[in-house]
């Protein structure tokens, strides 16, 4: 493998050739002009909106926290109404959380992960275009809500029953669901073109042990996503159907439990702190050794600390339900878990250490950004500790000790290392350094006014007070605190303007960035900055976990397209695909050129929000048949005009494939990890509300076996043989027998949906009367909308055959379609499995 | 409505600092827990210190004049043993404090139900005796030295009662019952809160708690029983007959007249409890006609409706009344 990565000695290039291809491979990777620049699909300017709308959200939300601190300058204060302050709590925090900063951590990933690991850009451009679109539109969907005056008001973590239809009858939780669901899409397409970007986009011979730090955290923050934001994603569309439509799920008086919706949120809502912290972290141990001169200590220790970090935060959810009346045990067991997640925090907190104390560190802003953060953050990680005590936290849950604990946890164990970030990566994009001067003072006051502002809050908290209160009563103790923290955030207001008129000075007066400003290690800081849309002009071989500093003259060869695809003599973007271990180049990946399509697929789905938003059923349908049309486009993919390229270095690799090594066939699998965590959420509340319940089903309900799911059963069965079938005979490049299986499971899936119709038709119960009914006509609903997938995706394979023949190297459309059948086959097993076992007559 | 006035008259009770303090016990429940945060605070300030102190040496420390550290001992040191050897120290001291935090009921323990409500507290003493029990709402008497059992419901969303002085909070859930047994060890007055965001009133969903020796306690459950007196002044009576005409009675209960309403808290001896409101204002003559006709302004979402279109003497008619049911 290595040999094959190592190559032959680069061929001495002739000048003019050079100069031929530098024109045109800058022109196929130039963006498009004037409006048509909404069409950009490549990483370094999707990415670079993501963080400049990410951080636009993180100024409207600092304003709203701003306008709450006035309000508790002094009790009994009147310059907030108790109606707004609630709307801005509740916007603050939804904000900060699904706005700011799980959107600006993955765009960093989407910014320099495909730079990091020597990629032109990302394995799904398009997809990447699109989140972009869903988060913006979500964005500014969730802020409409201010212009007709019914904003959110039940938290951001929307309680029920507050926020059901009976005490909250008004859109403004509907504004939250679905705006809050909109922009959810942004994050979980950002997690899996990141994982398929980090697990087969890297450089020839960055194996996974070579790999930069930061793709290792962002690897496992994007798994996280796509095992976290599912329950949350289910738990929102139960509450608005329930909303909407009157299906019971969290409705006491009908069978439903309001502590379900805590259970879904907050299976989402811990680890989401970690989906926030870890990138900011892995931005740390980036940046750490440009400044200590030294690399990180104890790579190995650290990357098992992060997924040991990822795996603990899916068990400590329980933790923020410690008040709720949950049975001992089962707190211990909790209050166990989560201080345990304290070793794998400290692992990373002492590598830090130990890199600068091993290392001869360089005092500049993003360091003590640095120095800050690993202060701050250590408060929070101490506190974090205190309240995993579960008598403890029975004092201190819900007041301002939790505010300020979370607020050091996030503040300093994310804000900082952003701060640090956008001091050391600014350059990389503008190609001007920020002033050093401006930088610190902008440290300074953020670090002290951090401190002035949320030091105190701990004391407030034990003293008494209790969160997302209005006011205050004069005289219990809370005046000089609350005072003291109002003027702390002012100072940290200031902060921000003033990097923000050093983000203003640098971009005209900052001094040229060059190549490697900070000389880093990592293969992001390769090209000239600013650094072109392609990232790198040519893809590295690598040899180590440090090319820049291994390589001096790496950036050099990089630049004059020594190394791999450096040209684009077929005018087409292109970059490497990898193994996922080894890194050993398997084949050239074209990627998409700037395009309407993501745009109009986030308009589209925007459409289907708003329809759904204002009951307007048309606009929704309208919106999903776009989509429809759009995806269909978008998948449509051209056939490469040859089958194999010099890839550059006497490389020939084969173009585009479709098989088990693709890059699609890895994402279409993740997606369904994504799907399937939604599904097991959905499996996860019928069980549940069982347990809940006093009678389940309730009298009369249980349902019978009867013709129609002995049916459906049946054809799930037959539909198995046809989808193994699709995928031996496209693998053999049998065209016939390939369009023969496929058109025998789009037959048994059409048969099946009429079945399973008939199967909803006999249930013995309505579905509005009682959370039974509900929960069980959820599941069947879902297994029909898979079903109908998989049969959409069986057409459109059996489109391409018809249209192309097999090519055995490129048969993703039919691969595609038997995973869906297989796995719409094995959700409908379970869901008949689940309500005609459990549910039977006793 | 001067938000002067308002500000103004709501400090009454409230001025006292520490009234509503985890770090002011007046209970062993509240106790034990304040000593395991003292526990925890001298500890973190100590690791604290110890990671201060490692990561200024290692940053300000000239280069040369440091000896390398192996980074794997450092981190296994710092990282792993540190940390495993506070938190299984911690732990079980956490599930110690934990037990002793009981939810047995103890058979002599005095039951009293909380229910509840957008934005008050509906108070139902059950303490076994045959006199039977009674209502009242937004306070709480507690005999010193007696088990106290809160049996905890909602009657519309999500709450949690809060006494930091007594005990850590628990959630009254719709649907669900849950129990939390606390103790007072020595006389005094402390102040509870709603902890769970419950809507727009939820800043002021405020409770007193006053503990008393056990004397006194019987003293005032036994005034608690008995139905609300005649009014004796011709102003209070009038108001007793306004009371009845405006409508007050369809949400108020007052025992021993004709006003049942199980909407809003019961007012039989709301004279003699220390604030209205839900620890909002001092119980005065002055407050009651304040909040009769601008309660909405009082406390933002406040059910009642104001009653605004009564007149002056009309409203201190109530308020007398209201005052006069001690």
């Amino acid at each position: 493998m290595s040999e094959t990565v190592a190559g032959p000695m680069p061929r001495p290039r002739r000048d003019d050739a050079v100069d031929r291809f530098e024109d045109r491979f800058d022109r196929v990777w130039a963006p498009p002009k004037g409006i048509r620049r909404v069409c950009a699909v490549n990483n370094s300017i999707v990415g670079r909106r993501f963080i400049v709308t990410g951080f636009f959200f993180f100024l409207i939300g600092g304003v709203l926290a701003l306008l709450m601190r006035t309000q508790l300058l002094v009790p009994e204060n009147g310059f907030l109404s108790a109606e707004l302050y609630d709307q801005l709590f509740t916007m603050h925090g939804t904000t900060m959380m699904f706005l700011f900063a799980v959107p600006i951590m993955e765009a960093f990933g989407v910014y320099l992960i495909p730079a990091m690991v020597g990629a032109h850009d990302m394995a799904f451009p398009r997809l990447g275009a699109y989140g972009y679109g869903c988060f913006l539109l979500g964005g500014i969907l969730i802020y409409s809500s201010f212009i007709v005056g019914s904003v959110p008001d039940g938290g951001w973590f929307m309680y029920v029953p507050l926020t059901s239809i009976e005490f909250s009858p008004d859109k403004s939780q509907d504004f939250w669901l679905l705006g809050v669901t909109f922009v959810e899409i942004a994050s979980i397409t950002g997690a899996i073109e990141l994982i398929v970007t980090i697990l087969k986009m890297r450089a020839p011979g960055m194996s996974l042990d070579r790999m930069p730090i930061f793709a290792w955290y962002m690897l496992a923050v994007s798994f996280m996503i796509v095992f976290g934001f599912p329950p949350l994603v289910l738990g929102s569309i139960l509450l608005e159907v329930e909303r909407t439509f009157g299906l019971p799920f969290y409705d006491v008086a009908r069978g439903g439990d309001p502590l379900l919706w805590q259970h879904l949120f907050w299976i989402f809502g811990h680890p989401e702190v970690y989906i926030i912290f870890l990138p900011a972290a892995g931005l740390v141990s980036a940046m750490l050794p440009s400044f200590a001169r030294s690399p990180l200590v104890a790579y190995h220790l650290v990357v098992l600390a992060v997924i040991g970090t990822a795996f603990l935060s899916f068990g400590l959810w329980v933790h923020h339900m410690y008040a709720t009346g949950i049975p001992r045990l089962a707190l211990s067991f909790f209050a166990g878990a989560s201080l345990a997640v304290a070793i794998p925090s400290g692992i990373q907190v002492f590598a830090w250490i130990a890199t600068l104390w091993n290392g001869r560190p360089r005092l500049q802003t993003p360091l003590l950004f640095i120095i800050g953060f690993i202060l701050i953050f250590v408060i929070g990680g101490l506190t974090g500790v205190m309240v995993a005590m579960v008598p403890f936290d029975w004092q201190v849950h819900d007041t301002y000790f939790v505010v300020a604990h979370f607020h050091y946890v996030l503040i300093g164990g994310m804000v900082f290392p952003l701060f640090a970030a956008f001091h050391y990566y600014l350059p990389r994009a503008t190609g001007r350094m920020l002033a050093e001067p401006l930088g610190k003072l902008s440290f300074w006051l953020m670090f002290v006014g951090f401190n002035v502002s949320f030091l105190p809050m701990h004391l407030t908290g034990l003293l008494g007070m209790p969160r997302r209160v209005y006011t205050y009563p004069e005289g219990i103790g809370w005046d000089g605190l609350n005072l003291t923290s109002t003027l702390g955030a002012y100072v940290v207001g200031a902060a921000v303007l003033v990097f923000l008129a050093n983000v203003a000075f640098s971009v005209f007066r900052g001094r040229d960035a060059g190549t490697n400003p900070w000389e880093a290690d990592g293969l992001e800081w390769g090209s000239r900055s600013p650094v072109p849309p392609y990232n790198l002009r040519s893809i590295p071989p690598v040899r180590s976990r440090h090319p820049l500093w291994d390589e001096p003259d790496l950036p050099r060869r990089i630049q004059n397209a020594e190394e791999y695809l450096g040209t684009a003599p077929e005018g087409k973007r292109e970059s490497m695909v990898t193994t996922v271990v080894g890194g050993a180049p398997e084949y050239v990946i074209r990627l998409p050129h700037p395009t309407f399509v993501p745009v109009l697929a986030a308009i589209a789905t925007g459409a289907m929000f708003v329809g759904l938003l204002v009951s307007a059923y048309a606009v929704t349908a309208a919106g999903a048949a776009a989509l429809l049309a759009v995806l269909l486009a978008w998948w449509w993919a051209p056939a490469p005009e040859k089958p194999t390229k010099d890839a550059g270095r006497g490389l020939t690799l084969p173009i585009e494939l479709g098989d088990r090594r693709s890059a699609g066939w890895l994402g279409a699998v993740v997606f369904l990890f994504v799907d399937l965590s939604i599904f097991l959420s959905l499996v996860y509340s019928y069980f549940y509300l069982w347990t809940a319940a006093e009678l389940w089903p309730p009298l009369g309900s249980a349902p019978s076996v009867g013709a129609p799911v002995v049916t459906t059963a049946l054809l799930l069965a037959l539909s198995l043989p046809a989808a193994w079938l699709t995928t031996r005979a496209v693998g053999r490049g049998r065209r016939a027998l390939a369009a023969v299986a496929l058109a025998a499971a789009a037959v048994a899936l059409v048969l099946m949906l009429l079945a399973e119709d008939a199967v909803i038709g006999s249930l013995p119960f309505r579905i509005d009367v009682h959370a039974y009914g509900a929960v069980v006509f959820a599941m069947l609903v879902f297994h029909a909308v898979h079903a109908a997938a998989a049969l959409g995706a069986t057409l459109f394979a059996l489109a391409r055959i018809a249209a192309r023949g097999v090519d055995p190297e490129r048969t993703l459309a039919a691969r595609v379609a038997a995973l869906l059948t297989f796995y719409a086959a094995a959700q409908g097993a379970i869901v008949l499995a689940v309500i005609y076992l459990t549910g039977a007559p006793s | 409505m001067a938000r002067g006035a308002i500000a103004l008259l709501t400090l009454g009770l409230c001025g006292c600092e520490g009234i509503q303090s985890a770090l002011s016990p007046l209970g062993p429940v509240a106790r034990e827990i304040a000593a395991l945060w003292w526990w925890m605070f001298g500890v973190g300030v100590a690791v604290f210190v110890l990671v201060l102190t490692a990561l200024l040496y290692a940053v300000f420390s000239h280069p040369d004049r440091r000896r390398t550290v192996d980074p794997e001992r450092m981190i296994l040191g710092g990282g792993i043993v540190l940390p495993v050897v506070v938190l299984s120290i911690l732990l079980p001291f956490g599930v110690i404090v934990g037990a002793s935090v009981s939810d047995e009921r103890a058979p002599e323990a005095l039951t009293i139900r909380v229910r509840a409500h957008q934005w008050w507290w509906d108070i139902e003493y059950d303490d076994g005796t045959p006199a039977g029990g009674f209502t009242t709402a937004n306070e709480l008497y507690l005999p010193v030295g007696r088990q106290i059992e809160l049996i905890l419901t909602s009657a519309d969303v999500i709450h949690s009662l809060w006494l930091p002085r007594l005990a850590g909070k628990l959630d009254l859930i719709p649907g669900r019952t849950n129990r939390l047994v606390v103790e007072a060890d020595s006389a005094g007055i402390l102040r509870g809160q709603c902890a769970e965001f419950c809507g727009l009133g939820h800043a002021k969903m405020a409770l007193v708690a006053v503990a008393v020796p056990p004397e006194e306690f019987a003293a005032w459950a036994d005034a608690q029983r008995r139905p609300a007196a005649e009014p004796e002044d011709e102003l209070a009576r009038r108001g007793g007959e306004l009371f009845a005409a405006a409508g007050c009675a369809l949400c108020h209960a007052v025992r021993g007249t004709r006003a049942w309403g199980r909407v809003g808290p019961d007012l039989t001896h709301v004279g003699g409890r220390l604030t209205i409101g839900a620890g909002l204002l001092d119980t005065t003559r002055d407050n009651l006609a304040l909040w009769i006709a601008h309660n909405g302004a009082l406390k933002p979402g406040n059910r009642m409706p104001d009653f605004a279109d009564l007149d002056r003497q009309q409203r201190d008619a109530i308020a007398a009344y209201l005052e006069s049911l001690e």
